[in-house]
């Protein structure tokens, strides 16, 4: 589904090589987990994905499905299926939270040429999924991620995930911020999104976030590329071990 | 003074073939202004109050050339209950208004109104004299002596709806001049709207007395023609426990003065004033306002916020000025503009002179693009880089709309804006 290949990144303004040939499938109904040290590129990888200004791709390829990725403007690739949990979701006063959220609902469908959802059917779909997500009528009039707290800003990407029904998701440090019970509200709400059509890509630091989310793929980044993938052990190799031994190791 | 040099005085000028309604009550203020307007001349460039934004067109002689814009959508508050009153090109007109009747209030026309004992004598061109230091205004000072047409409106008692003045504007070259008078008596309370560029060249002077315990609240949009342009003035007295709510839309006008002189003469009484203002291209809007505090513990707001984009020009000139009695004083200012690109221009003089030494008074100013971070973070949710754009535009003057009172006027100014933003993008 998605498809990375010989992915190569600088930064635009620096001469700083950033992504140094990442190469990385993501099959659908699976969930890959990319971990790593600080620097490493993961949350570069994650933007270079979906479009943000400010890198350059000097070489290689991002596909999702028969869409090139690097070629799409960032709400194109939104509208092709493409999710980016934030590390740091933006604040926005004077945005009722609603509002944003169907605005992007209706622009995406929009863009696929699928007819706009009425505002009474809207309603109902966000109502239904805010609940899931333990998100109140409050959070969802206030303006967006205004006075949210770490959690609620967290669950308030989720919400938005869970409305767009991307194909291809990818988590930016979904774990940071958060504590041990907001963390397991978050993990549902991605686990109740887990369906054969939909790939996952979740960056992270720590292996705690992989007990709720279980990836089935885990790879290890280090210094712009992928160093080593394996399965689910190599989360829990990392927890009790640290990068130092892997990347002495693949050194 | 030799003929000659008073055909070349831009005041006589401005001043000559033009006549008042001066009958009756208004006379004596009139002739008064007249002589004051004479003695400060018209504003001219050099003068430090218009330092940033020229007066040329204000003050020749005829109102310069405006385009009529053609609009498809219904005055903006027509969705509202209220009594209407309509001017087009600066002329009240009888056919397209309601009957000048509404229960608690008395209304009348400027341009009929006769009584010798009019309440308005003590009003009218009182508070514009009285709003001439430390700075002077002389285009609201020829208001008072010219003005051809307005409203008078007297409070007395509970009211049921607001009324709503519409300016319609149908001459490429109508120079109007509007004066109202409204006075609020104790414990009353009454929302004006306004909406329409009323004329080529529009100057208006509202001046509004507010009596103890009593409350004002005033809408106004400016209409969406390129080419108009406006000075306007509001002068408010406010009493004991008073309330004041000022919020004025601008979209579009090639220039537009706004001012603002605002007096706080009983202790506990509120004055804020707010405006949002989109301006492109060819646009100069100029927001001016002075706030002088002269009682204990009144609270007032400024809050102004201006998108510019395409060369657009925005001006804030705020002053807070607090007298030594007025202590527990609580003041806010700030200005704020959104730049969307290098061609556009915010120049602002946020003042705070200070006497009493008790008080709060804060004020900010500042000047930004749009924030990228959030313009990606939209577009990562799909919506497009102009509806995006759009959105931030709308939370940037979310703010100053905050500060309509009225939650139903609030959605319908946000409506309208939305609609407008939307439009512009195609």
């Amino acid at each position: 589904m998605l498809s990375i290949k010989n992915l190569n990144v600088k930064l635009e303004d620096e001469d700083k090589q950033i992504l140094k040939g990442v190469n990385l499938e993501v099959e659908a109904g699976k969930v890959h987990a990319i971990m790593g040290p600080n620097g490493s590129g993961k949350s570069t990888l994650s933007y270079v994905l979906s479009g943000k200004d400010g890198y350059e791709v000097t070489e290689g390829s991002a596909t999702l499905d028969a869409d090139d990725l690097l070629d799409m403007e960032p709400e194109e690739r939104a509208a092709a299926g493409l999710f980016l949990a934030f590390q740091y979701p933006v604040e926005i006063p004077g945005v009722g939270n609603m509002t944003f959220l169907r605005t992007a609902v209706n622009a995406q469908r929009k863009a696929r040429g699928e007819e706009e959802m009425s505002a009474a059917e809207f309603l109902k779909v966000v109502r239904a999924k805010a609940k899931d997500l333990k998100i109140d009528a409050d959070m969802l009039k206030r303006p967006v991620n205004m006075g949210f707290s770490g959690g609620e800003k967290k669950r308030n990407e989720i919400l938005q995930m869970a409305m767009l029904e991307p194909k291809m998701c990818i988590l930016d440090e979904t774990d940071s911020g958060l504590d041990v019970d907001a963390m397991k509200l978050v993990a549902e709400g991605v686990n109740a999104l887990r369906t054969e059509g939909r790939g996952f890509l979740v960056i992270t630091h720590y292996q705690r976030l992989l007990d709720h989310i279980k990836p089935d793929v885990v790879h290890i980044m280090a210094n712009g590329r992928i160093v080593k993938t394996g399965g689910p052990e190599l989360a829990l190799e990392v927890e009790n071990n640290g990068y130092a031994d892997i990347l002495a190791e693949v050194a | 003074m030799t003929a000659v040099a008073e055909k070349t005085n831009p005041t006589e000028a401005l001043i000559s073939g033009r006549d008042g309604a001066a009958k009756g009550w208004s006379k004596a203020a009139r002739a008064d202004a007249l002589a004051r307007l004479r003695a400060m001349g018209v504003p001219e460039r050099r003068d430090e109050y218009w330092k940033y934004t020229r007066p040329d067109t204000l003050t020749q002689a005829g109102a310069p050339e405006a385009a009529v814009f053609e609009s498809d959508e219904a005055p903006i508050f027509d969705g509202v209950d209220s009594l209407k009153l309509v001017f087009v090109d600066g002329v009240f007109d009888t056919e397209a208004s309601d009957d000048l009747a509404l229960e608690g209030l008395t209304i009348e026309r400027l341009e009929t109104a006769q009584s010798d004992l009019h309440w308005a004598r003590d009003v009218y061109g009182v508070l514009e004299a009285n709003g001439q230091t430390p700075v002077a205004r002389p285009l609201a000072t020829l208001n008072t002596a010219l003005a051809t047409d307005g409203i008078l409106i007297h409070v007395t008692d509970k009211v049921s709806k607001p009324v709503n003045l519409i300016y319609h504007h149908k001459s490429n070259t109508s120079d109007a001049i509007l004066h109202h008078c409204i006075k609020l008596d104790a414990g009353t309370e009454l929302t004006v709207l306004e909406n329409g560029p009323a004329a080529a060249r529009l100057n208006m002077v509202t001046e509004v007395e507010v009596a103890d315990t009593a409350s004002f609240n005033h809408v106004r949009a400016q209409g969406r023609d390129h080419e108009r342009r406006a000075a306007t003035h509001m002068f408010a007295r406010l009493g004991t426990e008073s309330n004041f709510k000022s919020f004025t839309l601008t979209v579009n006008g090639v220039l537009t003065r706004n001012e603002a002189v605002i007096e706080l003469t009983g202790d506990d009484a509120k004055a804020h004033i707010a405006g949002a203002c989109v301006g492109d291209g060819a646009f100069h809007h100029d927001d001016t306002v002075f706030i002088t505090h002269d009682a204990v513990n009144c609270e007032s707001r400024q809050v102004f916020k201006k998108v510019l984009r395409n060369g657009a020009v925005g001006v804030f000139q705020g002053k807070i000025l607090v007298k030594a009695d007025a202590q527990k004083t609580d003041g806010y200012q700030i200005s704020q503009s959104l730049l969307l690109d290098d061609d556009s221009q915010f120049l602002a003089k946020p003042e705070l002179e200070i006497y009493a030494d008790d008080v709060i008074c804060s004020h900010g100013s500042t000047s930004g693009a749009i924030d990228e971070d959030a313009l990606f973070y939209l577009r990562a949710r799909g919506i497009s880089h102009g509806e995006a754009t759009d959105l931030l535009t709308l939370s940037f003057l979310a703010e100053a709309v905050e500060e309509i009172e009225a939650d139903a006027l609030k959605d319908v100014i946000l409506e309208r804006l939305t609609g407008w933003l939307a439009r512009r993008r195609g």
